[in-house]
């Protein structure tokens, strides 16, 4: 193989490229597109919700078909949506951003890519047969009592894109820890590789709580076991504890990497490096640290008893003094800097005051007495939105736009984006401010209706006026993306004046990332290059041979395996042909993971000669 | 840089398995996966303390755990961790046929292990009706010890193929790593099943 | 730009503002307005919290803004190059100090507070009700008094009353704002807590956990009455005569048909240990049908010829003899004048 052979040849050698790739970068594209299709996916769930909620007793879809909507949304944005653009940004930027040429595993990122697409579609393919209708917590028994299948695709399809977030989290960590370029410290490290490190040790610890609940779901279900089946000794509040172990974890998986992009684009837009980086680094450990220890209080009502409320309410609100010592970093990186506002900045500038709220509310539901009310209302719907939205979606379009041009070499409309933000930024305060006070109101969250003349008539209509304004945004930000593939100006390599490493090569960058491993020489090594006049990085290595990986159609093969095997496990119930499809599809999986195993893949060299050429 | 990675006393480096950047890579990638592997059974063991005494009536564990068969499979567990000690002891002395034969009586130490488990499961299905479905303590119990069951199952198909697939060719610092993670996971598999046998068996006989 | 996000900001408080003050949501249905002890607990505390956030936001914005107009990049500088500063230590200090500070001032309420309320020192001497939640209905059996209600629960004022819960399928949770907050209902272990309610009136209560496809119409009501009111009731409820015969003959009629339609296989009227569905004792002066409907015959026909319009999921549906619209009629018929005590939500609303 060369470098020739990697370039586009037509439509099939395109799809079959992508199919086999390895190259971070093309699988943070695979990443992005599939993650943004189930974002739209579900955002249009969103939409029928609140279009079904917008007057009282309103029948615009059954109560039915009510439960499986918000299951799906739920499941899908955080899972399918959120997770995944994170992990595309991650393996765009972060090799990038600590020099490094390719992840550590390049043949199980494809391969972590591939059983989030394949679990994702597997959940979607529920809306054919009757969706999942537990809510995305599934808590037990509802979810073991549920009738039909939709469940057991949430199983699933959970059970599958989590084996390979798992992955996505392993092979992060490794690729951090020791394929740094030279010089390149820990404590040098751009704030988003920090997140991402970060966020892949809560996946690797927080993952397999949730794969363990799933399967004890599954056997439930399944196969005759009696974990939540109080007739036979079961217990269901095992099943909220395996969730929430994972489920507060995960809060942090999402949000972290957001404050990382935060953390990356201040600096660069404000012209002025991130104040107080090393406070900025431990805030974020004692977050993830933290994390783990405040599961509970998702559960203050399940009547643990005033001890463990009090210790979990106390655990709760520790958690905002490092996310407090991060919005003042934040502030002060901006104080005395000199302030660029596009559309990048505006999602950033935005963050601030939509995630205090949503942060604020944070402390207020810590507060376990006072949650006794919140719980479960609106007022927790409003709170999570305002995290979620307000800090992991405003960090992805701040992200996307920061790394369009890098990613894709192109710049996306400024116009369009700042159109996008504003109508976004309006609906997503009217969506969700006002629900902190219909849950107060007496509107409990996942109510199908809610009744006439009990005052709640003019915050939901409010608030569904609210979602329309959103989608409009997200229409908007989907044109632009679409004509900046076909119209958008080429991007330099460095669009912004960059200050990391990710800036010092060509947009996109070449499938090798860097001719020559760079030598750092401190935070912000671009940024130092350029302010001592040299303007671009010096290398740590003469140019040599650059070893790169093999393709590999085996990582799709073995996800398609586990898929087909997935309907062999749900249908089995049903009908003994499905063994067909369990056993054949494990055997694919299996005997592909054989295949990998016995057949030898030294990948192949790009020789110093080739490399010399293309630099003419 | 060449695709040979084959090795001889002269080139033998100290620690094979960490001489390479892949090397360094699967063996760091290994731990990492571990630690997952330990909440994974953490979670299985807080289940099953949570529903221990469940049974719903039906068997408890004290009437069915006898510590004989237990005991024997904890002695053939640690002595296959011993054993691939010194298959890895071999493997960074570069003698390829001793690590192979010390590799084998891993192997064949696992699958006895196997076999008694096995035999312990149909002896408390046939004598005591005591299945997954019969109450939750049955359904935790079976999961627990399944799923390292599972695991003991999957480390004899990796150690298997290992085997085979590198049986003609020797050492190398391509397949070095491999021997070495397997190794790893080996003994993280002994140390769960210690804590399955201190939880699940002594403190199930005392009930 | 930073001129409108200051704006939008403004005006949307005073927006709000405006609404907040229009109303805090209904009277006996919203937690914004504590009618009882839990309710007035909590209610304190998010009064509490939500001061101490604001002054935090106060704070934050304030910083914000005056960055977003100093700071911005002034035309004719456009090379220029802020000064590059580490950080500080002393305002780093600062900021870690205070939070911790006002934490503490929030967390020691709070654990007081979750103490306060997990109390149960005084279950034994007080009236206890066990309550049984059920996919999409409340059942309710006064401890030691041999007779149960669904949907309506009638308590004293200003007493300790003890909810003793559990549920018979998946998980449930007891919700009546304005008096208290909620707890789960549980399919295995059981959860006490007690209300304690300062004013007479109907109050609203909801399921509060996803429940199934009913989940949002499984409401329920909490009549609060005078002591002898109370008093009262309970010595009727206790005297009710399941067999008593209806005055008019279409309720005759109605009553032989639920009988011969075996409606007593899951309703019982009057007490009665084992139940499918709703105890149908005192059923005409219940405050709702289905705990959501108005109580009328209309809607009782609607429902006793389709339940599963009104209520989807239900347990009631196909697992009865159809019926006609004819007898459904008497059936209501019967069933409104199931009336056994005069005191109702009226006595609680005088």
């Amino acid at each position: 193989m060369s470098i020739a052979a990697t370039q586009k040849k037509g439509v099939g050698a395109f799809i079959w490229e992508y199919l086999t790739t390895v190259d971070h970068k093309k699988i943070a594209h695979l990443y992005l597109v599939a993650g943004g299709f189930f974002f739209l996916l579900g955002g249009l769930e969103a939409l029928i919700i609140r279009i079904q909620l917008i007057s009282p007793e309103n029948d615009f879809i059954t109560a039915g078909l009510y439960n499986e909507m918000i299951t799906m949304h739920g499941t899908t944005m955080i899972f399918f949506a959120a997770m995944p653009i994170l992990l595309g940004l991650m393996n765009a930027v972060m090799p990038l951003q600590i020099g490094a040429r390719d992840v550590a595993f390049p043949f199980i990122n494809s391969l972590g890519f591939w059983l989030f697409f394949f679990g994702g579609v597997m959940l979607n393919v529920s809306w054919f047969t009757g969706a999942p209708d537990a809510g995305w917590t599934a808590y037990a028994p509802l979810s073991t009592t549920s009738p039909g299948h939709g469940v057991d695709y949430y199983i699933l399809g959970l059970q599958i894109s989590g084996a390979g977030t798992l992955m996505g989290g392993i092979n992060f960590l490794v690729t951090i820890v020791n394929m740094r370029a030279p010089g390149m410290t820990y404590m040098r490290m751009p704030l988003f590789t920090w997140t991402t490190f970060i966020a892949s040790t809560l996946i690797l610890f927080a993952f397999p709580a949730l794969t363990v609940g799933l399967f004890l779901l599954m056997f439930d279900r399944m196969f005759g076991s009696a974990f939540f089946d109080v007739a036979l000794g079961g217990n269901s509040i095992i099943w909220q504890h395996l969730f929430w172990i994972f489920g507060h974890p995960e809060v942090y998986i999402l949000i972290l990497p957001a404050f990382g992009i935060f953390s990356d684009i201040f600096p660069t837009f404000a012209k002025k490096r991130l104040f107080g980086y090393t406070a900025m680094v431990f805030a974020t450990v004692l977050i993830a640290f933290l994390g783990f220890m405040v599961w509970a209080h998702h559960m203050f009502t399940v009547g643990m008893g005033p001890f463990a409320n009090s210790i979990f309410a106390i655990a709760t609100m520790a958690i905002a003094v490092p996310t407090g010592i991060k919005i003042f970093n934040w502030l002060l990186t901006l104080w005395g800097g000199s302030i660029t506002i596009n559309s990048a900045m505006l999602w950033s500038l935005a963050f601030i005051p939509s995630f205090t709220i949503g942060g604020m509310t944070g402390i207020m539901v810590a507060a376990s007495v006072a949650d006794y009310q919140y719980h479960d209302t609106y007022f927790v719907i409003a709170h999570f939105h305002y995290v979620i939205v307000g800090g992991v979606v405003f960090g992805i379009l701040a992200a996307l736009h920061y790394w369009w041009p890098k990613m894709f070499g192109r710049v996306l409309n400024e116009f369009m984006g700042k159109l996008a933000f504003w109508t976004f930024f309006i609906g997503f305060h009217l969506t969700f401010f006002i629900q902190h006070f219909l849950g107060l109101m007496g509107m409990p969250r996942r109510y199908w209706v809610f009744l006439e003349d009990q005052g709640l008539d003019t915050g939901n209509y409010i608030s569904t006026i609210g979602a329309f304004f959103m989608t409009f945004g997200v229409l908007v930000f989907l044109y632009n993306a679409i004509y900046s593939w076909v119209k958008g100006e080429k991007a330099p390599a460095d669009p912004w004046g960059g200050r990391t490493l990710e800036w010092a090569i060509p947009s996109p960058p070449p499938f090798y990332n860097f001719k020559q491993l760079p030598l750092v020489r401190g935070l912000d090594p671009l940024w130092i290059e350029k302010t001592e006049g040299n303007g671009k990085m010096t290398p740590a290595e003469p140019l040599g041979d650059i070893h790169m990986p093999n393709n590999s159609i085996i990582p799709f093969i073995m996800s398609l395996g586990f898929f087909i095997a997935g309907f062999g496990f749900i249908y089995q119930t049903d009908y003994n042909a499905a063994y067909i499809l369990l056993f054949g599809g494990m055997a694919i999986a299996l005997g592909s993971m054989l295949v990998r195993s016995l057949k030898d893949d030294h990948g192949y060299h790009i020789t110093k000669e080739e490399l010399e050429r293309e630099a003419d | 840089m060449s695709h040979d990675h084959s090795l001889n006393p002269e080139t033998m480096p100290h620690n094979p398995e960490k001489a390479t950047l892949e090397g360094r890579n699967k063996f760091l990638g290994l731990w990492f996966f571990l630690g997952g592997e330990t909440v994974l059974f953490a979670s299985l063991f807080g289940t099953y303390l949570a529903l221990k005494n469940s049974t719903a009536g039906g068997v408890a564990s004290q009437d069915i755990f006898g510590l004989g068969l237990v005991f024997l499979m904890t002695m053939l567990l640690l002595t296959s961790s011993l054993t691939s000690v010194y298959a890895m002891y071999h493997m960074k002395n570069n003698n390829f046929k001793k690590m192979q034969l010390w590799l084998g009586v891993t192997g064949l130490l696992g699958l006895t292990f196997l076999g008694c488990e096995i035999y312990e499961f149909a002896h408390y299905i046939n004598d005591y009706d005591f299945t997954f479905r019969s109450s939750a303590f049955g359904s935790a119990f079976y999961t627990l010890v399944g799923f390292h069951g599972g695991h003991v199952l999957f480390g004899l198909c990796w150690l298997t193929a290992l085997m085979i697939r590198n049986a003609k060719r020797g050492l190398n610092l391509y397949n070095a790593p491999k021997f070495y993670t397997f190794s790893l996971y080996w003994h993280f598999i002994d140390v769960v099943w210690v804590f399955i046998f201190t939880v699940v068996y002594l403190m199930g006989s005392v009930g | 730009m930073k001129g409108w996000m200051g704006k939008i900001k403004a005006l949307s408080l005073l927006g709000f503002l405006a609404l907040i003050l229009s109303g805090c949501g209904k009277e006996n249905l919203t937690a914004l307005v504590p009618k009882g002890y839990g309710a007035e607990v909590s209610m304190d505390l998010i009064i509490l919290t939500t001061v101490v956030m604001l002054v935090v936001f106060a704070v934050v914005m304030a910083i914000f803004i005056f960055v977003l107009i100093r700071f911005r990049k002034k035309k004719g500088q456009e090379d220029f190059i802020p000064k590059q500063v580490e950080g500080n230590h002393t305002l780093e200090t600062v900021w870690t100090v205070i939070p911790i500070l006002l934490l503490i001032i929030i967390a020691i309420p709070t654990v007081l507070a979750t103490f306060d309320l997990a109390d149960e020192t005084e279950a034994s001497d007080s009236i206890n009700i066990d309550v049984t939640g059920y996919q999409f209905w409340w059942h309710f059996d006064y401890q030691g008094e041999d007779f149960q209600t669904s949907q309506d629960i009638y308590i004293p004022v200003g007493e300790k009353v003890y909810f003793n819960m559990l549920s018979s399928d998946v998980i449930h949770y007891f919700w009546v704002p304005s008096l208290s907050g909620k707890l789960d209902v549980n399919p295995e272990n059981e959860n006490t807590f007690y209300i304690e309610a300062y004013e007479e009136g109907v109050y609203w209560g909801k399921c509060a956990e996803f429940c199934g496809p009913s989940h949002s119409l499984m409401d329920f009501k909490v009549i609060v009455v005078s002591k002898e009111e109370y008093e009262q009731w309970v010595a009727d409820m206790k005297n009710v005569d399941p067999d008593e015969e209806p005055e008019s003959a279409v309720a005759v009629e109605g009553k032989e048909l639920f009988q011969e339609n075996n409606c007593m296989g899951c309703h019982a009227i009057g007490s009665s240990p084992v139940q499918t569905g709703p105890n149908l004792t005192n059923f005409g002066n219940r405050e709702t049908l289905a705990g959501v409907e108005d109580l009328d015959k209309d809607t009782l026909v609607k429902w006793l010829l389709d339940p599963e319009e009104i209520k989807p999921g239900n347990k009631m549906t196909d697992n009865y003899p159809a019926l006609n619209k004819e007898d459904a009629e008497k059936i209501a018929e019967y069933l409104l004048q199931l009336k056994h005590t005069d005191i109702t939500s009226e006595s609680a609303e005088n």
